[in-house]
């Protein structure tokens, strides 16, 4: 029996090994010095014709050249880069990083501390945003490109017939909410989405909340707080009211009530012209945008959803050369433009309101759209992310899309718990050090 | 015995016999060079991922203070941990349960279905006339994708965009919403009967062509109506085509996944650990904890062996054993 399986027990055998080693080569990277060298960078990113924004470097630098490498999106290019940085290679030179994955890549050692490089280039950026990079830190982990500060959308229709007008306080938003849906039972002035873990987390920052945060040498972990808290048994309330809806946002279902005014309002960030563009085109012209409603108005704040910096990775080669680029995308004033009206994006700069002149095409008859969007910029609250955002906002969909589905303001509330146990118990569970 | 004592030599001859045994060594090796193509396929896609599913579900990282730093993370041995981390979880015995639900609703339905039309289109009348085009249409739906065939109901169950609520309201009639608490399961449920019915409609129908017609022919000399025919007759010879095609369903039943995370984002009802396999997704891409994932399929795997295995032996012998 012995003699006969031997051949069968190689073949496994080298199978194993050849699959083993196959995984474990590693390449420590070496900083290059020679100046006059020619160098190429990758750079991985979802934004669109971001390739034409990197022409214009290329024209400009011969010897660093960039090459973009189209990305599915925010999560897939993550995973992907999270695999590369395992197998020890295949990550890229440069990599767009949303800001609430940035601690988690940050704890997986995949983003190279670049302080040295582009500390110097802070003041062009909010304090808030900045924030977003440094995790508080000394280090730099990347530069901010685009921000999504948290904006009002409304169709200015609906508010005229009704006699409302655009609201200032969240109060106001209530009694706008009641008004329009007895006025007409099947409109809507906004639903609570479970699907959308990163608009509730800007909600939360508005009102002051900041999930995470880093004591000592531990990590806090506070989603259940009064802030949090706050936001919650208002949403509840509404949707237990019935005043708004609770399905989800981004479903062909909510595509057909953007379009067929039976949604007639969105909580939403600057980027959502492009949403309204593509879900609601029949309604252009209606619309309007509007400060955030505020909790206190005589101390406006805002909250962002979305956004993200641009990272070199810790297996660039040509780290040097890559902050260099970094930085020029994110704050060289042509980049910003090309930022702007190429990839459609709401550059994080300081500098961008005196570029971003004339409105999106969705907003064309609003005309200080931008200098809304740059107020609530102005306005965003210090929130700090933490190495496990994804299992806290796993936890949201689940609780929240029950607390929602079955229209109790106590369910949401009580959500807040489960949400702070799962995320403080994954973090115990994996090794961080957690305060309290 | 005697004939080789007799033609050998008491002493061998040292070159004839080394030359004779080279030919025996290499034949001996012939079967494994003509294995070798499928078993190192075997080795590299199947044997390594599973010693590597198993090894990773024994591991998990260790992070040491804020994480934040190089080096902060090590791989090190976790015993049984991820396993009894995984059977405790409060997620994971509700999506069992879940499963089991959508089970003995979709596999007796389906089998049910599949085998009521494969009976029709055998029997005699339909043979002969639109056989071939219901076949054909039934199915169809087997080769429409898991997704695309969710996102098609998909369509069909949200309240605003369906048609089906459309009509049902022009007539007067209060369209539940499929996508609620109470129906969610049969919503999803629906979706996999209609895709899979065809398939095992196809198996049961080739097994049933493939029996002697002399057999009818007796039974209706001794007065066996169709009805009786199909009972007592086609029915117990498909046996293991029934046999086979529910250890199929019980396998894919235990492995849902593509039709409700395809109609995940689309419901408050759907959560990401509503099957067993979502949890591996979660915990896998969600949560970049491939070692609990890991353990998960680990456990999933083994469920499934146990229980095909399990009912194969149990009916084993009534199926394959007509005679007796």
């Amino acid at each position: 029996m012995k003699t006969k399986f031997a051949p069968l027990m190689a073949a496994l055998t080298a199978a194993a090994l050849f699959t083993g080693t196959a995984c474990s080569s590693t390449d420590s990277p070496e900083e290059t010095t020679d100046p006059n060298q020619k160098v190429e960078l990758t750079y991985w990113t979802w934004a669109p014709n971001m390739d034409k924004v990197a022409a214009a470097w290329n024209a400009k630098n011969p010897n660093i050249q960039v090459t973009v490498n189209k990305q599915d999106g925010g999560d897939p290019a993550v995973t992907k880069l999270l695999t590369a940085i395992k197998a020890g290679s295949g990550a890229p030179d440069v990599m767009q990083a949303e800001y609430q994955k940035i601690p988690t890549l940050v704890s997986s050692d995949a983003l190279a501390d670049i302080a040295g490089e582009v500390g110097s280039i802070k003041d062009k950026f909010p304090a808030g945003t900045w924030n977003g990079v440094t995790l508080g830190s000394e280090a730099v982990y990347g530069v901010p490109q685009d921000s999504g500060p948290l904006m009002f959308f409304y169709r200015s229709d609906v508010f005229e017939s009704n006699g409302l007008q655009a609201p200032k306080t969240w109060d106001d938003y209530a009694a706008a909410a009641e008004k329009i849906h007895k006025a007409d039972p099947k409109q809507y002035l906004g639903t609570f989405s479970a699907n959308d873990a990163g608009l509730f987390t800007g909600l939360a920052q508005q009102a002051g909340a900041s999930w995470w945060g880093v004591n000592g040498e531990s990590w806090t972990v506070n989603i259940n707080d009064a802030a949090t808290q706050k936001v919650a048994a208002y949403w509840g309330g509404l949707v237990e009211k019935g005043v708004i809806d609770n399905k989800p946002m981004y479903t062909p279902e909510w595509n057909a009530a953007l379009n067929d005014g039976t949604q007639v309002g969105w909580v939403s960030a600057v980027w959502a012209p492009g949403v309204l563009d593509g879900s609601a085109k029949d309604t252009k012209g209606k619309w309007k945008a509007a400060p955030m409603p505020q909790w206190d108005a005589a101390a406006p704040a805002t909250g962002a959803w979305g956004g993200s910096a641009t990272s070199v990775t810790t297996q660039s080669k040509h780290k040097k050369q890559a902050a260099q680029f970094v930085a020029w995308l994110n704050s060289d004033p042509e980049a910003l433009k090309l930022l702007a009206t190429e990839a459609f994006v709401y550059p994080a700069a300081n500098e961008s309101t005196s570029i971003l002149t004339s409105p999106p095409a969705f907003f064309a008859d609003q005309a200080d759209f931008y200098t809304i969007a740059g107020e609530a910029s102005k306005q965003l609250k210090p929130f700090t992310y933490g190495p496990n955002v994804n299992v806290a906002y796993s936890a949201f969909n689940d609780t929240f899309g029950k607390a929602a589905e079955s229209k109790k303001a106590a369910a949401f509330t009580e959500s807040l718990a489960t949400m702070q146990k799962t995320t403080v118990d994954d973090l115990k569970n994996s090794g961080f050090n957690v305060a309290g | 015995m005697s004939l080789i004592t007799t033609a050998a030599p008491s002493k061998p001859a040292t070159p004839a016999a080394a030359a004779r045994r080279r030919p025996a060594a290499r034949r001996a090796g012939t079967p494994y060079a003509f294995l070798a193509p499928a078993l190192i396929l075997f080795a590299a896609f199947l044997a390594a991922p599973i010693v590597y599913a198993g090894y990773l579900s024994l591991r998990k990282v260790k992070v040491s203070g804020l994480g934040l730093g190089a080096k902060s993370r090590t791989e090190i041995w976790a015993g049984l941990d991820n396993y009894t981390r995984s059977l405790t979880d409060p997620d994971f015995l509700p999506s069992v349960g879940r499963v089991g639900a959508y089970g003995l609703i979709v596999v007796p339905t389906m089998l049910g279905l599949a085998l009521l039309f494969a009976l029709l289109l055998d029997a005699n009348r339909t043979r002969e006339t639109v056989g071939k085009f219901a076949r054909i249409s039934i199915f169809l739906p087997y080769a429409v994708p898991a997704v695309v065939a969710s996102l098609l109901w998909g369509f069909l169950y949200l309240p605003r965009v369906s048609p089906i609520n459309d009509t049902l309201e022009a007539l007067g009639i209060s369209a539940p919403n499929l996508l609620s608490n109470d129906l969610t399961l049969w919503a999803v449920a629906n979706i996999a009967v209609w895709g899979g019915t065809g398939f095992n409609m196809i198996v049961i129908y080739t097994a049933l062509r493939a029996v002697p017609t002399s057999l009818y022919e007796s039974a209706r000399i001794d007065g066996a109506s169709e009805v009786a025919i199909a009972w007592r007759i086609k029915i117990p010879i498909v046996m293991p085509s029934l046999v086979m095609t529910f250890v199929f369903s019980l396998i894919a039943t235990l492995q849902v996944f593509a039709e409700p995370m395809t109609l995940k984002p689309l419901a408050n009802t759907i959560s990401t650990t509503w099957t067993p396999l979502m949890k591996v997704y979660r915990d896998a891409f969600a949560r970049n904890d491939l070692y609990a994932a890991a353990a998960t399929s680990v456990i999933i795997a083994l469920a499934t062996f146990i229980l095909s295995f399990g009912f194969l032996k149990l009916v084993g012998r009534r199926a394959f054993n007509q005679e007796d």
